[in-house]
């Protein structure tokens, strides 16, 4: 198991690598710079910026020394926000954009899986076809016209929530948000408990589980759950990925002050050294996230042995 | 999100799901009852019969073919009836700007603008119509250029085996375990193309290349299990070649998950290019998608509702249907597989 | 405590069927069979035949979307186990009527310990406290045989060669001492060679506790050593039983005379072997007469025509068939 964990740690600086190349050669490809505005600047402060920007310079010798600075951890300082690193705006983002996926995941957990087991247990009664009615518009209602939706309702009409404003993790403003991008989840999770679970408790050691006098209550606590939630464990890993791009979107609609909100302005702007910084970030979290779902798929199902 | 089978349940191969532990009951009675063999060409006339039974499924294919030939037949029809199109600005725009669903200029009841219009005075539905085109032939491009991708790459894989089968997979596991669609929305953003047209072929392919992923580790896996199977032995002795072999012959037995996943594909990368569209990166003006039509009615949201709840109803309801229709083809499908 | 008759359990008419996408397929239909205390009783039948069904039904273990046990009284020490609240239901299973499956590889939660699977019965049915179940359980497997009992309680099943799951398994049943014991195949998953061992199992443990069994296969070489009353199913019906020795000596029914053909014999250098032609018929399409038969070598009009009855050839040995007095002689005849 260690092995494996190490092999997994060592992949991701070249896994880095490639992001992060793809992602600058991407940016130097694209026509315009940063600094292309309404104005058309004069050649002589054209000349200055990119010198102060080392942008004069051949193009490896900027590849290189962005390589080596990142190494260090310094992605630079955006080039639209006056004189903030981007280490500074990742500092700032990162909490709300944290705040926001976790709780969205975390809800998406409780309820996606108390839903897809009651339907599991009583499949095809009205509980079972309900709820997986319900898990069907959860994937079927995109998040960005859930959002607004949902803001009409409980902001605009009855005013309980606020509708675009960050009061930081424990107010009432992260709700909508976080319902809005957990919905998808919700679905998702519940339906594959329902499927888990439904297999599991077809399988012949639930039914020993019975034989040997076990209340259904036990019989599901102690025995299926187990087995029955793996798929949820597996699915963790892909959904981290797509929750990211589902906060961006959020922090959108909701005007929220974070990563996804920094990342897709840094993209309209052309400011390099803050979309390689998130894209960097995000490149490692994914990664990291991913590892620790498959180390904790060992410990779930005992079968397994990473060599 | 379709690149996530939801059967898989273990970690390297989102196989379809293979069938549970019967409770020896009906192990027992299933055996007896089933005495048939299902031969190859009635495999498809049993899945399409299971398909019909299941009446969601049925429902959800009326809903997606009767929203796809209004989206196709709509726009012209509405231009020769009202002369309504998406971007046709009427002469006196104050009049008619933002008007509620089936309202005139001064309140009173109308049947001209069913869905209202939005901020410039265009008609709604005739906004929501050409979106559907765009938004629908967006998604069925991007899901055959992912299929093509993933079922050649896939097939190739499978079939060659060993070091280049090992090779061509872990480049699957690195790009999968990439934070794809970040770049793809960098892409977007950075590299815009020039012509409307052009932007339309890059959203193809940005979509495509996200999507592909996984059809061609379920392509890989079913070619993986048909390889060994005697019709190919049969092939290769008679001289059949290589390519032949992939194309001709494993392709076609490999299509049952593969269209199942191909139709859990469509909505999926049409929700892609929708938050696309809605961030700003996808269909531009002045083209509409029913992405692009969201952004715009969630800036009025307070005021003119109607300007997102339509393009917004319109596409949940596109992709509920799909999302039935996926499911039932899944489940018509898969008892060949031996799933409960 | 028995009932009238001396008997641990009586199943009367027992009825179950199962709702299918053909029709309603009766799996078990209209079985009446008695265990006494101490006796083992051997249900043999090909795969099909109901047997599987008429068990998981003592234990009302019956999946009951697809399936139903439309009628029919099993009685258990002078109670119906139809009409117990789910409550009694629970308190017999495990701790009064236990069972061991086939497979026993998915028949052990492979995602938990083998002890506190052990340990799980003794607590819920004898109040063990968590040591004294561990103490147990370590017993029950040195009991059953499994080397280093105390090291391996802790293993998980997947951890344990087939055999010696099946071992974990007749621990974990044996563990209350019940009453009666349920063994559904539970050699067939298994190497020749460790089917011999766990058979010898079963019959120690049953001599040392008291336990009556019911021991369920398709294969009579694993009847002939190990009971004493046998039952032979097909298509949902018991079709003979008599005393293993009987049954064997002067079978009275053509379906288990052939049965008893289908057995190689080695001694005898026969040139093909024996197989009853055709196939166990569709129990959701039964035929009218006898629904063996289309594969009974005996068979004539009347056998497709009127339902065969149940001859008692001796007061311990009933027979289904219309011509069962004539086999019985011919048996008899024979040996």
């Amino acid at each position: 198991m260690l092995r494996f964990i190490i092999r997994r740690v060592v992949v991701i600086v070249p896994m880095l690598f490639i992001v992060v190349t793809i992602t600058w050669a991407l940016v130097r490809l694209s026509p315009g710079n940063f600094y292309t505005g309404e104005k058309k600047l004069t050649p002589a402060v054209e000349r200055n910026l990119r010198e102060k920007y080392g942008l004069n310079q051949p193009w490896h010798t900027q590849y290189r020394k962005l390589l080596w600075n990142i190494a260090r951890f310094d992605f630079g300082t955006s080039l639209k926000y006056e004189g903030q690193s981007v280490n500074q705006i990742l500092w700032r983002g990162l909490p709300v954009s944290a705040a926001l996926g976790i709780t969205a995941y975390l809800i998406a957990l409780i309820v996606g899986i108390a839903m897809g087991t009651f339907a599991a247990l009583r499949q095809n009664s009205w509980i079972d076809y309900g709820s997986m009615a319900l898990a069907m518009l959860g994937i079927s209602i995109p998040n960005f016209v859930l959002g607004p939706l949902l803001v009409l309702l409980f902001s605009l009409t009855l005013f309980w929530f606020p509708p675009a404003l960050w009061n930081g993790f424990a107010s009432r403003s992260i709700v909508l948000p976080a319902l809005t991008l957990s919905a998808i989840y919700i679905a998702y999770i519940a339906r594959l408990t329902r499927s888990g679970m439904l297999e599991v408790l077809r399988s012949d050691y639930i039914r020993t589980a019975r034989a040997k006098g076990l209340s259904e209550r036990q019989v599901v606590m102690r025995h299926a759950l187990r087995g029955g939630l793996l798929p949820v464990v597996s699915f963790s890993g892909p959904a981290l990925a797509f929750l990211i791009t589902g906060t961006v979107v959020v922090e959108k609609v909701f005007a929220l002050p974070g990563l996804g909100n920094y990342f897709i302005n840094a993209c309209f702007n052309r400011d390099e050294p803050l979309i390689i910084g998130i894209v960097a970030f995000i490149a490692i979290a994914v990664l990291v996230f991913n590892l620790l779902v498959d180390i904790s798929y060992a410990f779930i199902d005992p079968r397994i042995r990473y060599t | 999100m379709a690149d996530y089978d939801e059967h898989k349940s273990n970690l390297n191969e989102p196989e379809l799901h293979v069938g549970p532990e019967y409770a020896v009951a009906e192990r027992d009675v299933s055996e007896v009852v089933t005495g048939e063999i299902v031969t190859g060409s009635s495999l498809w006339r049993d899945a399409w019969r299971r398909l019909l039974r299941n009446k969601l499924a049925v429902f959800g294919m009326v809903v997606v073919v009767l929203i796809a030939l209004s989206a196709v037949a709509g726009p012209a029809i509405i231009k020769q009836t009202t002369g309504f199109t998406y971007d046709s600005i009427p002469k006196d725009t104050r009049l008619l700007r933002s008007i509620p669903p089936f309202r005139g200029p001064n309140g009173e009841f109308s049947w001209k603008h069913p869905m209202g219009t939005d901020i410039a005075g265009r008609d709604i539905l005739a906004r929501v119509l050409s979106g559907g085109q765009i938004s629908l032939m967006v998604a069925l491009i991007a899901t055959l250029v992912s299929l093509v991708i993933g079922v050649s790459y896939g097939a190739i894989a499978g079939y060659l085996g060993g070091r280049v089968d090992d090779l061509m997979m872990r480049v699957v596991d690195v790009l999968y375990s990439l934070p794809y669609v970040i770049i793809v929305i960098v892409l977007l953003a950075l590299l815009p193309a020039k012509t409307p047209t052009a932007q339309l072929a890059q959203l193809f392919f940005a979509l495509g290349a996200v999507s592909w992923l996984t059809m061609a580790r379920i392509v890989r896996g079913q070619i993986l299990s048909l390889k060994n199977q005697e019709f190919v032995l049969a092939a290769r002795a008679t001289g059949v070649s290589t390519p032949k072999i992939i194309f001709r012959h494993l392709i076609p037995n490999a299509l049952g998950p593969v269209i199942v996943y191909a139709t859990l594909t469509i909505p999926s990368v049409m929700l892609s290019e929708a938050f696309l569209s809605f961030l700003g990166l996808g269909v531009r003006p002045p083209r509409v998608s029913w992405g692009s039509l969201a952004a715009e009615g969630a800036q009025n949201l307070a005021v003119y509702p109607w300007q997102l709840i339509f393009p917004g109803l319109t596409m949940a309801l596109m992709l509920f249907c799909l999302n039935f229709v996926g499911d039932g083809l899944r489940d018509a499908l898969d008892p060949q597989m031996r799933r409960d | 405590m028995n009932d009238q008759n001396g008997n641990l359990l009586s199943v009367t008419d027992l009825r179950v069927h199962f709702q299918s996408a053909d029709g309603t397929v009766k799996a078990v239909d209209g079985i009446n069979f008695e265990v006494r205390r101490g006796e083992t009783l051997g249900i043999v039948g090909e795969s099909g035949s109901g047997k599987t069904v008429a068990n998981l039904a003592l234990m009302k273990l019956i999946p009951t979307p697809p399936g139903k046990i439309v009628s029919g009284s099993i009685n258990f020490n002078g109670a119906d186990i139809l009409k117990l609240s789910p409550a009694e239901l629970r308190d017999l299973r495990g701790k009064r009527i236990a069972m061991i499956f086939q497979d026993p590889m998915t028949s052990l939660n492979p995602f938990m310990r083998v002890s506190k699977q052990l340990m799980e019965v003794t607590r819920l049915h004898l109040g063990h406290s968590k040591a004294e179940a561990r103490a147990h359980a370590i017993k029950m497997l040195e009991h059953v045989g499994i080397p280093d009992a105390a090291d391996r309680v802790d293993s998980y099943p997947h951890e344990f060669s087939g055999g010696m799951r099946q071992r974990v398994m007749i621990a974990m049943a044996l563990s209350c001492k019940p009453e009666l014991l349920i063994a559904d195949e539970p050699t067939t998953a298994l190497d020749v060679t460790i089917q011999a061992q766990i058979l010898e199992l079963i019959k120690e443990l049953k001599a040392e506790i008291g336990t009556s069994v019911i021991l369920v296969t398709h294969d009579l070489g694993v009847v002939a050593g190990m009971t004493d009353h046998l039952i032979v199913m097909y298509a949902g019906k018991i079709f003979e039983q008599a005393s293993t020795k009987e049954l064997f000596a002067r079978p009275g029914n053509p379906y288990t005379r052939g049965l008893l053909r289908s057995v190689p014999d080695p001694t005898h250098n026969a040139e093909t072997l024996y197989q009853i032609p055709g196939q166990p018929p569709d129990l959701a399409h039964l035929p009218t007469g006898c629904p063996f038969a289309p594969r009974c070598e005996r068979a004539e009009e009347i056998c497709t025509r009127e339902f065969p009855p149940f001859v008692e050839l001796t007061p311990n040995h009933h027979s289904l068939c219309h011509f069962a007095n004539e086999v019985y002689t011919e048996s008899s005849a024979k040996s």
